[in-house]
């Protein structure tokens, strides 16, 4: 017999997304993006995220459709990211989705867009191994899951207690002058300047803050290393080597997330990593994941670059499994939670 | 028959009309916001009151508002994908004009009046109407003092700026079952289902990077 067929929706931040899964098998993954309205701003204006959600939804689902050949009445199941997110942005994919569901007839499951973010590897991998650690980057995210069961069972081992990591690309990339989004700027200048040329801080690693936040990162004071250190420069009159600061930076972050993804690791004797958002697109942080991952005896699993970013995919994935794992539907009366703990995997 | 919905008070309010424009099924929250959540098990309610499925809907009629932007925008991203799965039409009223049907036909105006919503921020959205409920006026928000009125002014902004609107009429939010007689007895103007927002996303430019040093 099919599998079943699963839309899902993703409209967390300042992408909308619908996907459509079969099983494991990726039969639609539209994305309409928000992000060169924010780019004036620097970062994400939820007014404008939300109002873009609204504009992009009903076409984005329409494209799902299109792209998978299939009618909107022979999906099986709905799933909807639910939280964490912004919450106007959230309530927007929640309400189209709720539409769908009671139009179709159809269960409908309000899911976690972290947990999402693990899933969608299983579209490109194949079944998820359990335990598994997962590490998640993005501009909005930056955590360590010890993941047991995909649709029950997530444990947050560490988070940022700052700025998340895309967030740290971003803030550095405008001192340096470089465009919003600053990850894939800082990445192709660092191609071409040295790692070593300038020692920022990794934050989070004396022994001091080890014992109270081993698997926490911190990217603030990064951040304010490496405008001081632009700063000293402009005031002494020198030039900024721009290749050199976004390699060194870059060094720093990447350095600080595969340490304590492989730390954490070996120390809950799970040998298995997923590294996904939209970070997780880095050539470095790729790079010296793999490295030492093998040098650990880590399997490393990364989904490809436009799986790793917010999507509709990564919801019908988390959708699927759920469905296939017999997990109750969500009430129709779910809320959209900003906040939505990790542990809350369907509402 | 006629879905009507409109999200765009803290109240939610959702109505089935047949074709003759009587409401067969009509309901309300009794929880203020939280439209993403109360929204989708009304719309249940009114199809299990009304005993019908919602392949019976065949038209779907929308608040687009002005009213504050995310339960708007709840209404909205429910009625336009309802219609596009349903495949049938979704028509825009402009949440003002329901609350204006209701106050003449309940006998409640007589003459021209002015209808006045909540816009937060110490304003109100507002348009003016005939005697007969039209609309002569474009929506708009304005602070309660540039707009004040002796007459009578439909809806909660009256009792929200008693000092501006002495002349306070109910009633004070738009009820589905009014929004959704205005379209099925043409008494309102029919719009696309696009937000009235009125005001422009809060977004400033960041300015140079501060010195940290
Ligand atoms: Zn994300």
């Amino acid at each position: 017999m099919n599998q079943p067929l699963v839309l899902g929706i993703e409209s967390s931040c300042d992408e909308t997304g619908v996907g459509i899964v079969r099983g494991h098998t990726l039969l639609a993954d539209a994305v309409a993006s928000s992000m060169e309205q924010h780019a004036p701003f620097g970062g994400v204006v939820p007014e404008i995220a939300s109002r873009a959600h609204l504009e992009a939804i009903v076409p984005m689902i329409e494209s799902a459709c299109s792209q998978a050949s299939v009618k909107l009445a022979d999906v099986d199941a709905i799933a909807v990211t639910a939280g964490p997110g912004l919450a106007g942005a959230l309530m927007v994919g929640v309400g189209a989705a709720k539409a769908l569901a009671l139009a179709l007839g159809k269960p409908i499951y309000g899911v976690n867009h972290l947990a999402g973010h693990v899933a969608v590897d299983q579209l490109e991998h194949g079944a998820l191994p359990e335990p598994c650690l997962a590490l998640l980057v993005s501009g909005g995210h930056s955590n360590l899951l010890q993941v047991n069961d995909i649709t029950g069972d997530i444990v947050s081992l560490g988070n940022t207690i700052d700025d998340a990591a895309g967030e740290a690309y971003d803030k550095v990339a405008r001192l340096l002058g470089l465009p919003y989004p600053g990850g894939p700027h800082i990445d192709r200048e660092a191609a071409s300047g040295s790692s070593v040329a300038i020692d920022f801080p990794r934050g989070l690693t004396s022994r001091k803050d080890l014992d109270r936040h081993r698997f926490d990162f911190s990217f603030s004071g990064l951040k304010t290393a490496v405008a001081r250190w632009v700063e000293a420069r402009h005031r002494a009159g020198e030039p900024v080597p721009v290749a050199d600061v976004c390699a060194s930076f870059q060094e720093a972050v990447v350095d600080v997330l595969t340490r304590k993804a492989i730390d954490a690791a070996l120390t809950h004797g799970i040998h298995d990593l997923v590294i996904s958002g939209g970070v997780a697109a880095n050539s470095r942080l790729r790079a010296l994941a793999e490295e030492r991952a093998t040098a650990a005896g880590v399997r490393l699993r990364v989904p490809r670059r436009n799986l790793c970013t917010d999507n509709g995919a990564m919801i019908a994935a988390l959708g699927s499994e759920v469905v296939a794992r017999g997990r109750e539907p969500s009430a129709l009366d779910f809320p959209a939670d900003s906040s939505q703990p990790v542990g809350t995997v369907v509402v | 028959m006629l879905l009507a919905l409109d999200t765009a008070s803290p109240q939610v309010t959702v109505a089935l009309l047949d074709d003759a424009g009587t409401v067969v099924a009509e309901r309300r929250t009794d929880h203020l916001m939280k439209h993403a959540e109360q929204l989708a098990p009304l719309i249940a309610g009114v199809l299990t009151d009304a005993g019908v499925q919602q392949f019976d809907v065949t038209a779907v009629a929308v608040g687009v508002g002005p009213g504050p932007f995310t339960g708007l925008r709840v209404g909205l991203a429910t009625a336009r994908t309802f219609a596009m799965v349903l495949e049938i039409p979704v028509y825009g009223v402009c949440s003002l004009d329901a609350l204006a049907l209701e106050a003449v036909d309940s006998g409640a105006v007589e003459g021209p009046f002015v209808v006045a919503t909540d816009a937060r921020r110490k304003e109100v959205y507002w348009a003016a109407y005939d005697d007969r409920g039209r609309r002569v006026s474009e929506p708009a928000v304005d602070r309660p003092a540039d707009v004040a009125s002796d007459g009578p002014v439909v809806g909660e902004g009256a009792q929200l700026f008693p000092d501006h609107f002495p002349h306070a009429v109910e009633p004070l939010r738009p009820s589905a079952g009014w929004l959704g007689r205005a379209v099925v007895e043409e008494r309102a103007e029919l719009l696309d289902p696009d937000p009235l927002y009125l005001r422009r996303p809060d977004a400033v430019a960041p300015s140079r990077p501060k010195a940290v040093s």
